[in-house]
């Protein structure tokens, strides 16, 4: 279990939000909403020991992780950043296989199991035919996939994703989306920031809210995601409204939409 | 081809199924042949760098060493090259070779830790430092070694001292913004120092040295200088080659490396250290010879691309084998030696030039 406790994060001693009760569970998959620089990133960078926690604790699987070394952190907990623009060309394989840097002697490299591990994470989504292109020769879109791909190379019990699918287009939005829910059925324990609550509607099996500094306890996404409650967290009026899907397909049952009202 | 598309196809054969063989890659035996084909080269220029020179030798000369047959063909008798080779060429050949691999590999690890192909291994201050060192032994009429001691020490003083005072200039992020304008400031500072001692120098004995040192050359090198580049150097070599994935995972960016279980710090430290040694050194005993270190890493990642794996030994080769060249040229060129410093950067610019119109493969933004 991933568990905050009164925790603080920020940048430089000037706390963005403080006083984070949270818990997450293996096999879990819990969404973090919240209007921008409401602190999402900074409590993400400092699960992924990017900052350090400015107060409290963070406990995983018991253990403090202040005490743990980077490399056993990296085992547990993956990290997705946003995706950004890198200074030099790698090829995306090569950008994969370093998720597995925890993995391989201090000293080395990457063994043929980290390959693997590498080219099967690729293939999950979906950018098996990419390995050797160059990372910063593929679209936004597209290196925001293997920065997921590095993550699940990974292969650490818990993951922590920022905004993974802002960029993607509706393809793979859905696509990373199932792998996601996938990954979390199986047992691994998924903690994602995200600006689309229809995203958390359909994937989260808890929601916590980050405003004004504080972070609301996790609750169930229906009751979470309410008109009123999201009217009050981005100040514009929404409109929540279970839609019919025709068609006998999978999805045959009511699909929950909200959406901001404006004109 | 469309991402969405690949995506079908791949989800249709399942994730369970590897896609690929485990290594090596496709490309991986072409990138080994890329290396294998510098190291050819490297072998070739070096024999060829023995028989070049004010004094030129036949190929018959050099094989009748080892092969009493060639005697015959030999136009130097047999004496004069032992000596010329063994007091001369092999050591003023091992030195070209060992300053012009250690900078180039030392500038691409720094361009890789600092994310910046800009960056050349004199950042830091390290040239800058040796520079007054060396001025500071040659005012005082040191020995030769006393000069490369003093250059070496100072080298590594001011590398220390930019690190101590990047760390003290404030804390939070941007380190390494913070290393690289207090390098520069201590670099000019070194700078300035050498100045002053120049404006002091006796101009009839003791400037034309410094001046002809502060412009880089291996004419004078002995075997002696060989003992003191050599150690150093190799220590260098050696810890930046350990450290070629950790390399790579910095020059992602040093949040992502730390999130993927780098110790970051340990690593930085390690990089600085193994650099400034090989630059201090190599400073200490060449003078400051410019460009190298800023150019080298470029061809290589455009001959092998951006993985420390295969850039770090490219580096290290082409830069052996373009600092051969450069001496080769500075005996050769004119009656009187040249100072390497020039050629290279006589060389080094138009090329440069060139590559970076061609880099768009190799290097974004």
């Amino acid at each position: 279990m991933l568990h905050l406790r009164n925790l603080s994060c920020g940048y430089t001693r000037r706390p963005v939000v403080g006083g984070i009760e949270l818990g997450v569970r293996a096999g879990e998959f819990v969404c973090l909403l919240g209007p921008n620089g409401s602190g999402k990133t900074a409590l993400l960078k400092t699960l992924a020991g990017i900052l350090p926690p400015l107060a409290g604790d963070i406990r995983l699987d018991g253990a403090p992780l202040a005490r743990r070394r980077a490399r056993e952190r990296a085992r547990l907990l993956a990290y997705v950043p946003q995706a950004h623009a890198p200074v030099f060309a790698f090829s995306v394989r090569d950008v994969v296989v370093m998720g597995r840097a925890a993995q391989w002697p201090v000293w080395g490299g990457p063994r043929p199991a980290d390959w693997r591990a590498a080219d099967e994470a690729l293939a999950l989504v979906g950018l098996g035919s990419f390995a050797e292109r160059l990372y910063t020769h593929v679209s936004g879109g597209e290196r925001q996939l293997v920065l997921i791909a590095r993550a699940l190379a990974q292969q650490a019990r818990y993951l922590v994703l920022d905004e993974p699918a802002s960029s993607l287009d509706f393809g793979n939005q859905v696509r990373v989306l199932q792998t996601l829910r996938r990954l979390a059925r199986e047992g691994i324990g998924v903690l994602m920031a995200t600006h689309h609550p229809g995203h958390a509607l359909r994937c989260a099996t808890r929601v916590a809210i980050m405003r004004d500094g504080r972070l609301a306890p996790a609750r169930a996404p229906d009751e979470a995601l309410t008109a009123e409650a999201l009217a009050e967290i981005y100040h514009v009026p929404f409109v929540v409204s279970d839609l019919p899907v025709a068609g006998d397909g999978a999805a045959s049952s009511p699909i929950r939409v909200c959406a901001p009202i404006f004109n | 081809m469309s991402t969405t598309r690949t995506a079908t196809e791949t989800t249709k054969a399942g994730p369970g199924r590897p896609q690929a063989a485990a290594a090596p890659a496709p490309g991986r035996l072409a990138t080994r042949a890329r290396v294998a084909a510098l190291l050819a080269l490297l072998a070739a220029s070096a024999l060829v760098s023995l028989r070049v020179g004010a004094h030129p030798l036949a190929w018959a000369d050099i094989l009748q060493l080892g092969f009493p047959r060639f005697a015959a063909g030999a136009v130097t008798d047999r004496g004069t090259v032992v000596s010329l080779l063994w007091e001369i060429r092999l050591p003023r050949m091992l030195a070209a070779m060992g300053v012009g691999a250690g900078l180039s590999m030392a500038g691409a690890a720094y361009q890789g830790l600092f994310r910046n192909s800009l960056v050349s291994p004199d950042i830091l201050g390290a040239s800058a430092g040796a520079a007054l060192g060396a001025t500071l032994g040659l005012t005082l009429s040191l020995p030769v070694a006393g000069v490369q001691t003093c250059g070496f020490l100072f080298g590594l003083a001011a590398v220390m001292l930019t690190c101590g005072l990047g760390r003290a200039a404030g804390g939070g992020g941007h380190f390494t913004l913070r290393l690289v304008l207090t390098g520069m400031v201590i670099g000019s500072l070194f700078m300035a120092g050498v100045s002053v001692i120049k404006i002091m120098a006796d101009p009839y004995s003791k400037l034309p040295a410094i001046t002809f040192w502060l412009m880089g050359s291996l004419a004078a090198t002995t075997r002696a200088d060989l003992a003191l580049l050599f150690p150093p150097l190799a220590l260098g070599v050696t810890v930046l080659l350990l450290l070629r994935w950790p390399l790579n995972l910095m020059a992602l960016g040093e949040d992502e490396a730390r999130s993927l279980g780098v110790p970051v710090t340990a690593v930085r430290v390690l990089v600085l250290v193994g650099a400034t040694l090989i630059t201090s050194a190599t400073v200490a005993v060449a003078g400051i010879i410019g460009w190298i270190g800023l150019m080298v890493p470029h061809a290589a990642r455009f001959w092998v691309g951006p993985n420390h794996r295969d850039l770090l030994p490219s580096s290290l080769l082409i830069g052996g084998i373009c600092l051969l060249w450069a001496d080769n040229l500075a005996r050769c060129l004119f009656a009187v030696e040249f100072p390497l410093g020039v050629v290279t950067c006589a060389c080094g610019a138009p090329v440069f030039l060139v590559m970076l119109r061609r880099s768009q493969k190799t290097w974004a933004e």
